[in-house]
């Protein structure tokens, strides 16, 4: 086995690239539906910070948890989720993911651990620990992996949960996706320690910060993570360096950063260096390549399908799924 | 004279004059500057006043609202911003325990004026946790202000008299109105707080709307208009403290009265409306009960239909204010 790729076997690593390549196409596609119109709304894309979803879930079991954030498609398709029924989710259909009362900031697959995306910037992040006290109190061997931005390290939410999941010990892998702004707010602006991975010290926790753009980078941290959490180690802090190169939603004009700066970064794109790499070690083939992106732009296509073909809810079931 | 601005813009203009006619005020919140606001609302003054007096902070609403009473506390006019009203709950603790209570638990001996502009509503796809309309919380709090302008005109003066008041303010925009045009005069000019106002005169039925809800239930009177059926809209702008006199006189006139406002309907403002004007002597004159109609009491789903379902739509409007005119007590 080639050292560089970890414990992954080249079936594997040939699975996490077709999740990062489908990540990036249902993404793509989301984009042109909403430009012609066909899905309302807003949505956070992640194109960019595919290595980071995939990398981070894939060190986790298919039991074990996540939480989400906005910029979350990624997250929820690196858990296992059908593209299917998150394009149901978005065209707002009976079918989707949460029956068409969600959409894309509240995407969830119960079923695959993803208790879901969330609206609200650290949304997720008190609850991983609540997450994380029902495993310990249960005596499960699950983790519980929670995403957020280098934004939501700022909201005092942050602190609290990251304190608390400390001194309780809790198998929390806290989950940094540093995609150098929030918003228009670069992370230099927002913060004066050098790396966001430093902020673990003081709850007296492990913080490692690593290559977001590199899968394997990722994945071999949050494996140590996740390794720590099931073996009663307690929470770790991790961020990713990464970038997203799309704006931050639908409306943003991007004047806070240059060209030049987004150019730079889509040279280091997660995918095509994944993929250069398993290249290299003959994991892959150009042919093998093509038919990937042949198989992941017929997925989209019928997701598409079925998520027009669908049904709207039924306005008589409106107040369902709620208790007061 | 006046001229056609946005509501988007007339907010703007308001800021501007403040800021340009009193150096203690300054913007805070996040992405108020370079972005312009997530609505464009602050588009420009970053390049006009700089960064010192446009302040982009973090993503932490609890510390927006804790400098803006805490500078406000100490000789500065701060206009914070909330992204959208449903972060305010992250702003509770600061707003509902310390802003709101100062001025009174320190026996009068300090003033709190800030103004918290930030946008409700649905309407915009963007679900459950971006749609909220929370202003009766805070009118639920002795010691906040609550504003809620429908035009362009209204959204200009009162934030003006806001930023005069010397007490915490909420001032709340709705996204939806954002680009509704309409006159809005030139210049510096307050519309007081506190002053109900009557959007159009009519003497079958009392419409009592907020924000978003008085255009459609000004459409919503042309529409019945024709048919005969003449209503008032009567729009209270300031919720807190409520100047209740122009709409116990209007129910009085009419003797019928339908409150129209988008946040769910238990335990919104339409209820403490309900009541003012029960114990007032317009009770005497009432024809039929007081009707509400309101925002479902769910979240706001995502799917566009029943996002529409879930608040008052100009026919939905109408159609009340159809069933009311034939009620009887
Ligand atoms: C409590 C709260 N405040 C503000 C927002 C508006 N908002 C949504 S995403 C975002 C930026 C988040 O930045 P970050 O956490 O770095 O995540 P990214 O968008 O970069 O993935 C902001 C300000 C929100 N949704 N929730
Ligand atoms: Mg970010």
């Amino acid at each position: 086995m080639n050292q560089s790729f970890a414990d992954l076997s080249p079936e594997r690593l040939r699975a996490l690239l077709h999740q990062m390549m489908l990540i990036r196409a249902f993404e793509e596609a989301a984009e042109q539906l909403y430009l012609q119109g066909l899905i309302h709304g807003t949505m956070h894309l992640s194109v960019g910070q595919e290595a980071s979803a995939v990398g981070a879930c894939a060190a986790l079991r298919p039991d074990d948890y996540i939480l989400s954030t906005h910029r979350g498609h990624g997250h929820c398709i690196a858990k296992g989720a059908r593209v299917d029924l998150m394009m149901a989710e978005f065209f707002g259909k009976e079918t989707g993911y949460c029956r068409g009362r969600g959409g894309s900031m509240h995407m969830a697959d119960v079923e695959t651990g993803n208790l879901g995306a969330n609206g609200i910037v650290a949304g997720g992040v008190p609850m991983a620990a609540g997450v994380g006290l029902s495993i310990q109190m249960q005596r499960q061997d699950r983790v519980v992996l929670v995403f957020f931005g280098d934004g939501a390290t700022n909201e005092g939410a942050f602190h609290e949960s990251l304190n608390l999941a400390a001194i309780w010990n809790l198998p929390v892998i806290y989950f940094c996706e540093n995609n150098q702004y929030a918003m228009s707010m670069a992370i230099t602006r927002a913060s004066k320690v050098e790396k966001l991975s430093d902020r673990a010290c003081a709850y007296g926790i492990p913080g490692v910060t690593v290559d977001g753009n590199d899968l394997l980078a990722v994945y071999c941290a949050t494996k140590e993570a996740v390794e720590r959490a099931r073996s009663g180690g307690g929470p770790t802090l991790i961020e990713a360096q990464t970038y997203r190169w799309k704006g931050h939603s639908k409306s943003d004009k991007q004047r806070y950063r240059t060209k030049e700066e987004v150019k730079a970064w889509q040279e280091r794109d997660p995918i095509a260096r994944l993929a250069q790499k398993m290249l290299e070690a003959a994991l892959l083939t150009e042919n093998d390549l093509q038919q990937l992106q042949a198989d992941v732009d017929a997925e989209i296509a019928a997701a598409i399908e079925f998520a027009k073909a669908s049904p709207e809810p039924d306005p008589a079931t409106i107040f369902e799924g709620v208790y007061a | 004279m006046s001229r056609e601005l946005t509501y988007a813009e007339a907010v703007r203009e308001a800021i501007d004059l403040a800021m340009a006619r009193d150096e203690r005020v300054f913007l805070v919140g996040e992405d108020v500057g370079v972005y312009g606001g997530a609505f464009g609302v602050t588009d420009g003054l970053y390049q006009k006043y700089g960064p010192e007096r446009v302040r982009d902070t973090p993503i932490s609403e609890a510390v927006i609202a804790g400098v803006a009473t805490g500078a406000a506390l100490t000789g500065m006019r701060p206009i914070a911003e909330i992204q959208f009203m449903d972060f305010i709950t992250l702003s509770m603790e600061q707003l509902v325990l310390q802003a709101a209570k100062l001025r009174f638990m320190l026996g009068g001996k300090v003033q709190v004026p800030f103004v918290l502009r930030t946008p409700a509503g649905a309407g915009t796809g963007a679900a459950a946790q971006h749609s909220e309309s929370l202003e009766n919380w805070f009118v639920h709090v002795p010691g906040l202000k609550v504003v809620m302008p429908s035009t362009p005109a209204d959204a200009k003066g009162l934030l003006l008299a806001s930023i005069e008041d010397p007490n915490p303010v909420i001032f709340v925009e709705h996204k939806l109105l954002y680009r509704t045009k309409g006159a809005v005069p030139e210049g510096y000019y307050t519309i007081p707080l506190s002053q109900t106002e009557v959007k159009r005169p009519g003497r079958d039925l009392t419409i009592v709307a907020t924000s978003l809800m008085v255009v459609r239930a000004l459409e919503a009177a042309e529409r019945l208009a024709k048919e005969g059926v003449e209503v008032e809209v009567v729009d209270p702008r300031t919720l807190k403290p409520l100047d209740a006199e122009p709409i116990i006189r209007s129910v009085c006139k009419t003797g019928r009265v339908l409150i129209v406002h988008e946040a769910c309907k238990t335990g919104g403002f339409g209820g403490e409306l309900a009541a003012v004007i029960a114990e007032s002597e317009a009770f005497d004159y009432l024809d039929a009960p007081i009707r509400r109609l309101a925002g479902l009491d769910i979240p706001v789903p995502y799917n566009r239909e029943l996002e529409r379902r879930m608040v008052p739509q100009v026919e939905d409007i109408v159609d009340a204010a159809r069933r009311l005119v034939k009620e009887a007590r």
